[in-house]
């Protein structure tokens, strides 16, 4: 983990569009990319408090991550241009475990951010299936050279094969539901953060009976950890794709 | 001028290097019981500042001072507790569990929690009784008169005051529910920083306690402001969830805000700030 002092700033080397999301690359200067599934706080310009992102790729000398644009800050942020400067904070928390043997890479939306670079990290091509809810939500799929994609009503845990190590990001729906199906599933979760380390509380969710702060446990979390006594019905404004 | 933390916005466990930025570290509130918190989603961004209703999330008296402490103190920093509680005995008994740190904030002024506290002078009386320990009120800028409470606990036996605590507000998402669970919650952050700066100089002028001024503090430039209003100290809250490295930041540029207003030192703004501006007739 980056060692915690001011973030530092990064030039925006490229911005496209990839259906309604925004696939943000950064110049990387002196962070290092981290473990898939942890994440980094990007400063959104013009807002007081940072967003969370799990880094989608790791371009040579780059860091990319893909924003839904769904609230002020997240639209800031797409809005950026190269050349534009945004303070950066990461890599934080903990992220996928890779020592597993068959891996299957399962992304629902905006959920789909991580798996990119943890399947770069796991190598060799690891299965992928994609959920979105949309025809144009699924553009995103062009960013796994195969993966098999469903669009609503047809939802991932209806395509899943069995025999595999699930490693999981997307809405909470879709992880309890696939927590349901594979219980030694990895699954990356998401919650409004303000500092992404431990210092404002406002990231707890029910983790282990008790809540706990996501930063700090996750945002990757073996599935038997988590149960619903708290759900949150969305994330509202911001997201917070940690 | 010393740098703290503001109660609640750090972890000093979690995130040493942050906390030895500071020349004293704040826990957050202890109660006497162990409470989980309020249910999420407890913060919400505002479009300057942030609510949070956390609930006053803390391991309780008795394992804070057993497990706790003795980490904190390993740290090697300056400590100050910040005591929490529902009625005068529930604060006092914390105090007088307390011993080896530098300061005790008591917090009269969470509005993250149901119960009502009894006055705050009452509260600051029985903690006076019950510790030795130098005693920080932390008061809300809420209240109509909040110099009137200054003194009223400066009579208790306080030693200090810490300013200000968030103040009561309520945000909504865009499909206008409350984006808090719990609905409203405490607002932080650069919005605050008015409230705050007035607070600190009208109880500067009305009690000679000193001051830690806090409420949207993001520069070292703020800083002086609260000196200027007669602040002795300050410390930083919402700031430091976007920059951990926000202490050593301001701290260095305190000391060329000072260069900038012709001071030597914070407390030497004071006297400038006496003297209102008076030949401008349009906004700057």
């Amino acid at each position: 983990m980056q060692s915690l002092a001011s973030p530092t700033r990064h030039r925006v080397a490229g911005s496209e569009r990839i259906g309604p999301y925004t696939l943000l690359r950064l110049e990387r200067g002196g962070l290092e990319p981290g473990v898939a599934g942890q994440f980094f706080m990007l400063e959104a310009p013009g807002r007081p408090l940072p967003r969370p992102f799990s880094l989608c790729l790791a371009p040579p000398g780059e860091l990319a991550f893909l924003i839904d644009p769904i609230g002020p800050g997240t639209e800031a942020i797409c809005e950026l241009e190269v050349g534009d400067e945004i303070r950066v904070l990461g890599p934080l928390g903990h992220g996928y475990r890779l020592d597993v043997e068959r891996p299957l890479l399962v992304g629902g939306g905006i959920g789909i951010a991580p798996l990119p670079y943890l399947a770069e990290q796991l190598g060799g091509s690891p299965p992928v299936v994609l959920g979105f809810r949309s025809e144009e939500h699924a553009e995103a799929a062009a960013l796994f050279p195969s993966a098999e994609v469903v669009i609503d009503p047809v939802l991932v845990t209806d395509v899943l094969p069995e025999g595999y190590d699930v490693l999981a990001c997307g809405p909470e729906p879709m992880l309890h539901a696939v927590a349901d199906l594979c219980p030694d599933a990895q699954l990356a979760w998401e919650a409004p953060m303000a500092c992404g380390y431990g210092a404002c509380y406002g990231c707890v969710v029910e983790i282990d009976g008790a809540l706990k702060r996501l930063c700090l446990e996750g945002p990757v979390l073996d599935a038997q950890r988590v149960n619903g006594r708290y759900r949150v019905p969305a994330v509202s404004e911001e997201a917070v794709s940690a | 001028m010393r740098i703290l933390n503001a109660s609640g916005c750090l972890d000093a466990l979690a995130a040493p290097e942050v906390a030895r930025q500071l020349d004293a570290f704040v826990t957050k509130t202890v109660t006497p019981l162990p409470r989980e918190g309020n249910a999420p989603p407890r913060i919400a961004e505002t479009a300057h500042g942030m609510l949070n209703a956390i609930g006053l999330a803390n391991p309780g008296r008795e394992r804070f001072v057993a497990d706790h402490l003795p980490r904190l103190r390993e740290l090697g920093i300056p400590l100050w507790v910040s005591v929490g509680g529902f009625c005068a005995e529930d604060y006092a008994v914390t105090c007088s569990l307390l011993a080896g740190i530098e300061a005790i904030e008591l917090n009269l002024s969470c509005p993250n929690v149901d119960e009502a506290a009894d006055s705050a002078a009452e509260i600051v009386a029985a903690c006076r009784r019950a510790s030795e320990l130098p005693l920080y009120a932390k008061l809300s800028a809420a209240h109509p008169d909040i110099a009137e409470v200054a003194q009223a606990v400066a009579a208790a036996g306080a030693d200090g005051l810490s300013l200000i605590n968030t103040l009561r507000a309520v945000a909504f998402d865009r499909q206008l529910r409350p984006a808090l669970a719990r609905g409203s919650g405490g607002l932080s952050g650069p919005a605050l920083k008015p409230v705050a700066l007035h607070a600190v100089r009208a109880c500067h002028t009305e009690t000679v306690l000193p001051i830690v001024g806090m409420g949207g503090i993001q520069t070292g430039r703020d800083a002086l402001e609260f000196a200027a209003c007669g602040a002795r100290d300050i410390a930083l809250g919402t700031v430091l969830f976007a920059d951990p490295g926000a202490p050593s930041r301001v701290r260095v540029e305190l000391a060329s805000a000072c260069e900038d207003a012709g001071v030597a030192k914070p407390e030497d703004a004071a006297s400038l700030a006496k003297t209102p501006e008076t030949g401008r007739k349009v906004p700057a």
